[in-house]
């Protein structure tokens, strides 16, 4: 401590050293949040559900998406990601930047309709967005797919699937969250429309 | 600065760093607000750099006193010689 230059240099490596430890309590400080996000969605409509000239499957939905993530922000929160996700379909929503909503169809290996069952889960993403703040964080809102809901394959008549809500929760400092709420007991049509 | 004044320098440039450290943390925790605890934190280093880095005054109340001149020509000298002679044989070798 001798010299200014000495005792700046001091300084700016000790405060810069407590400023990296209060970011980590901050970041830890998240795991005594207990976040209940809920959530709900209902199809209302199948605008059309069609075989594309290609043989793809492609379908349209209207959705009725309800959303209560606020428990979800704590002061360590910068936003949320949120995804849908469908039969062959995804979603996303987050929680102080970011929103999507993913829609997951687990397909049966048994389906007769498969010629080659490869895949036991398909996931496509319906709609995404971003919540950037705890204010935001609760919505309602009538929609269609934001992105296309397409099968490669003409599987998807008849198919069960599940609208599966995926976030990803941004922190300012620390480890990014994830998780998701599973809504299942959706089917579609037997026919195209 | 004498040796005083560094070893008070030190422990206030510490003390309040952590102080405000622990103060910024509560305030913005309790307020739910990041941006209070980086605020906090932030004026918190100003203060402590306005206070620890000059030299002021109060840390200088403890000057060395050092021994007069003509009392070093007095005293008796250190003994060079024996250095000396190490270093000449060295050298011979």
């Amino acid at each position: 401590m001798h010299s200014f230059g000495y005792r700046a240099n001091a300084l700016l490596t000790f405060s810069v050293t407590i400023l990296a430890i209060m970011c980590t309590m901050g970041s830890l400080s998240d795991n005594f949040n207990n976040p209940t996000p809920t959530s709900e969605v209902q199809v209302l409509n199948i605008n059309w559900f069609q075989k594309q000239p290609n043989g793809n499957d492609e379908v349209s939905l209207t959705l009725n998406v309800s959303a209560n993530l606020q428990s979800m922000f704590t002061w360590n929160t910068k936003q949320a990601r949120l995804f849908y996700f469908g039969p062959y379909v995804s979603d996303i929503l987050s929680s102080e930047g970011i929103c999507g909503i993913f829609v997951s169809i687990m397909v049966p290996w048994s389906a007769a309709e498969y010629e080659t069952p490869k895949n036991n889960l398909n996931q496509v993403s319906l709609w995404d967005g971003i919540i950037p703040s705890k204010e935001h964080a609760k919505f309602w809102m009538h929609t269609t797919n934001k992105y296309r809901f397409t099968d490669q394959g003409s599987n998807l008549r008849g198919k069960d699937f599940n609208l599966t809500l995926h976030w990803h929760v941004m922190p300012k400092t620390g480890k990014m969250f994830e998780d998701k709420i599973v809504m299942t007991g959706y089917r579609l049509p037997q026919e195209y429309r | 600065m004498d040796w005083q004044g560094q070893k008070l320098c030190e422990q206030l440039m510490m003390i309040m760093l952590l102080g405000f450290s622990i103060l910024g943390f509560i305030a913005g925790y309790s307020k739910g607000s990041y941006q209070m605890m980086l605020l906090v934190y932030a004026a918190g280093v100003v203060i402590t750099t306005l206070i620890s880095v000059p030299n002021w005054g109060f840390y200088n109340r403890h000057p060395l006193k050092w021994l007069d001149p003509i009392e070093f020509e007095n005293s008796p000298k250190p003994e060079i010689l024996v250095s000396k002679k190490k270093v000449t044989k060295s050298v011979k070798k």
